[in-house]
């Protein structure tokens, strides 16, 4: 469906998970509506959406904490959409962690191999080993009230990866952290992750997130899965409005398709002079309706017209100006209206020494490959 | 605004009418009747302080004793019955839908607004051998006659030729059925709070774990409302060891319990100096078992 063509790396082999046709209803109202889903062995797999996009239900349902009101979960080419968690080889890490507060870090950590009917010494060895790999060496006769809320996540990780799972399910894992402790924990996820070489799949609302971590990302909104892509390509070549609007920050410009033929497309937009030519392997059909999809980052704003030939154009003026640190937006009136156009640009100088300040005339230019037309 | 614990004059001021009441009418009364149990009877009704053991010494009659014996089983056994009986109503609120939730602790606390004494002479109505129980189970008893009859078993009477009401009042397990009915509320309650604050994903994480239902409950769900269990234990085990009431309407002749021996001392007998002791050793178990508790709580890291 895209031009990158960048396959998921670890999808070889039969997949560990396979969704097919999964649906979830409480009551009339629809959390999960008919999704297929594959996840590859050892893959970093993301599901990524705003509250309430059914992400968490369709994560409950694989852990078998939710049983489908349709469809099926395989896992490892058996079915288990009707088997109880309790016999899943899948564990899962909980947004709250739910370590158990009444018992020892190491009797939390052995609790999944106590339940298995592992012999004691064991039981210790393994415990030990998996605190070790989240390293927490040595807190194994803490208490969890006498741990941070950072060190309580990996007891969960170490109890959930001692029991040797097939597929390990994290909701939400980094929501609780502060922001510096997150940062690192992405990367620490991904190491442990690449470490066991279990496949990983994680629950996130954080776009940033999923897409620093994972090998391939599903989309959802409303129920539904929108895109599956890994994630450089969801973020150059989202396949809807909603895909490309989560995933970062876009320009969307709505216009009428004029011409669609050997990989250009013409669009006249409503309040824009010249009409906007894009390429695209994908074609809309002549006279639908479609949307060009520009990344801030990947506008040029300049004082004076691009003397280049073959750039898209457009003039207006500034009107805020958003100071990130290493970047600047600048939100551009280019039609009464219109939406104002996001433009991001490097602060490559000192702020003092900036180019354009407010009410400034200016010219936005893209190329034609720098974006996509959308038609959903 | 100045700190209201700093104010002394103010702190005194609402402290004084609570400090006033307890002081007259919960402090005192006790201290006479404490007072009371190292009396001696002087002629039908007079009694002088003397600061004897004799009452205390008579209390520890075996006689006696076996009905203190007897007391703290039927409380056990009452206290074990809550709990059992309790637990799954506990857990089947908190698991109840938030709009059924209200309606069914309703239920649970709906018999307190009755008096006890029409509660209990209710449950007589119930068990009595003319009572709704036998009632039901002679209904029963009929259906199926009537049944084994159409089949053409009617003539070997396999369930005998009439019904036999089974006698379920005026003995011990009358007085256990009456005190679970009056207590279950007292264990329900905390039990409830306590399951109330559990984290349901503990539950989910055990069961993810690869527990059972059953092993998730004994290892997770039971550990963690054992303050819920230990103060519906006491809240049971406590009033359930000073019933009177019960056994007196619903035992039979050997299910007194010391409270019905301590009333007739106050009452009938006119003997308020060993009354006065019974009462006291009675509290001083009380104490004791409070004392155990908070022990307890303490070795548990202050549950």
């Amino acid at each position: 469906m895209s031009s990158s063509g960048t396959a998921p790396a670890a999808n070889s082999g039969s997949p560990i998970i396979e969704v097919s046709g999964l649906c979830k209803r409480f009551g009339s109202f629809s959390a999960v509506e008919n999704i297929d889903l594959t996840i590859g062995r050892g893959e970093f797999f993301a599901l990524l959406g705003p509250s309430g996009c059914g992400k968490t239900t369709l994560l409950r349902m694989l852990a078998g904490l939710e049983l489908p009101s349709d469809g099926t979960i395989r896992i490892d080419g058996q079915d288990m959409s009707f088997v109880p968690a309790n016999k899943r080889p899948i564990n899962m890490v909980f947004q709250s962690y739910a370590v158990f507060p009444h018992m020892s870090v190491l009797d939390n950590v052995g609790y999944g191999l106590r339940i298995d009917g592992v012999p004691g010494d064991e039981i210790r060895r393994r415990a030990e080993e998996a605190l070790e790999l989240v390293k927490l060496g040595g807190f194994g006769a803490r208490r969890p009230d006498q741990l941070s809320g950072g060190q309580r996540q990996r007891v969960a990780l170490a109890r959930a990866l001692v029991k040797r799972p097939k597929v390990l399910l994290l909701d939400e894992p980094l929501s609780a952290l502060d922001a510096k402790l997150r940062e690192a924990m992405r990367l620490e996820l991904v190491n442990l992750q690449e470490t066991v070489g279990i496949t990983f799949v994680i629950v996130t609302h954080d776009q940033s997130e999923a897409l620093s971590m994972a090998t391939r990302i599903a989309v959802m909104n409303q129920g539904t899965v929108q895109q599956i892509a890994p994630p450089a390509e969801l973020y150059e070549f989202p396949a809807s409005r909603f895909v490309a609007d989560f995933i970062g920050s876009v320009n969307l410009l709505e216009g009428r398709v004029e011409a669609a033929s050997g990989g250009r497309i013409r669009l006249a937009c409503p309040g824009i002079a010249t009409p906007i030519e894009m390429e695209q392997d994908r074609l809309p059909a002549v006279g639908s309706t479609g949307w060009v999809a520009l990344r801030p980052e990947k506008i040029d704003i300049t004082k004076e017209p691009p003397v280049e030939a073959g750039m898209n154009t457009v003039s207006g003026k500034v009107e805020e100006i958003t100071y990130l640190g290493e970047t600047s937006v600048y939100h551009v009136r280019i039609a009464p209206d219109l939406p104002l156009m996001k433009v991001s640009s490097a602060n490559l100088d000192r702020v003092t020494r900036r180019a354009f300040t407010w009410e400034d005339p200016v010219h936005l230019s893209w190329t034609s490959s720098c974006g996509v037309v959308l038609d959903r | 605004m100045e700190d209201w614990r700093r104010g002394r004059s103010a702190f005194w001021l609402i402290g004084l009418g609570p400090t006033v009441w307890l002081v007259l009418f919960f402090l005192l009364p006790l201290t006479i009747v404490w007072l009371y149990s190292f009396a001696e009877l002087r002629g039908v009704v007079d009694m002088e302080v003397t600061g004897t053991l004799s009452n205390y010494a008579r209390a520890l009659d075996p006689l006696y004793l076996e009905v203190f014996g007897k007391s703290l089983v039927f409380a056990g056994i009452t206290t074990g019955v809550s709990l059992v009986v309790g637990f799954p109503v506990a857990l089947a609120i908190v698991f109840a839908t938030p709009r059924w939730r209200p309606v069914l602790l309703l239920l649970v606390i709906l018999p307190f607004w009755t008096n006890l004494l029409i509660r209990t002479y209710a449950l007589i109505a119930v068990l009595r051998v003319r009572g709704f129980a036998n009632f039901t189970l002679e209904w029963f008893w009929e259906q199926s006659t009537t049944l084994l009859s159409l089949l053409g078993l009617g003539s070997y009477q396999l369930l005998g030729e009439r019904f036999e009401p089974l006698e379920l009042l005026y003995n011990n397990t009358a007085v256990i059925i009456g005190l679970v009915y009056v207590h279950l509320p007292f264990m329900v309650l905390p039990l409830y709070a306590a399951l109330e604050k559990l984290d349901r994903s503990l539950i989910e994480a055990a069961l993810d774990l690869g527990a059972s239902q059953w092993r998730a409950f004994l290892t997770v769900v039971v550990p963690l409302s054992m303050p819920g269990i230990i103060s519906g234990a006491i809240l049971v085990f406590i009033p359930a060891l000073g019933s009177f009431l019960t056994p007196d309407l619903l035992g039979g002749t050997d299910s007194q319990m010391i409270a019905n021996v301590i009333e007739r001392q106050f009452k009938s007998a006119n003997d308020w100096p060993f009354g006065a002791a019974l009462s006291f050793l009675l509290m001083y178990l009380t104490f004791a078992a409070l004392a155990l508790r908070a022990v307890f709580a303490r070795n548990a890291g202050g549950l």
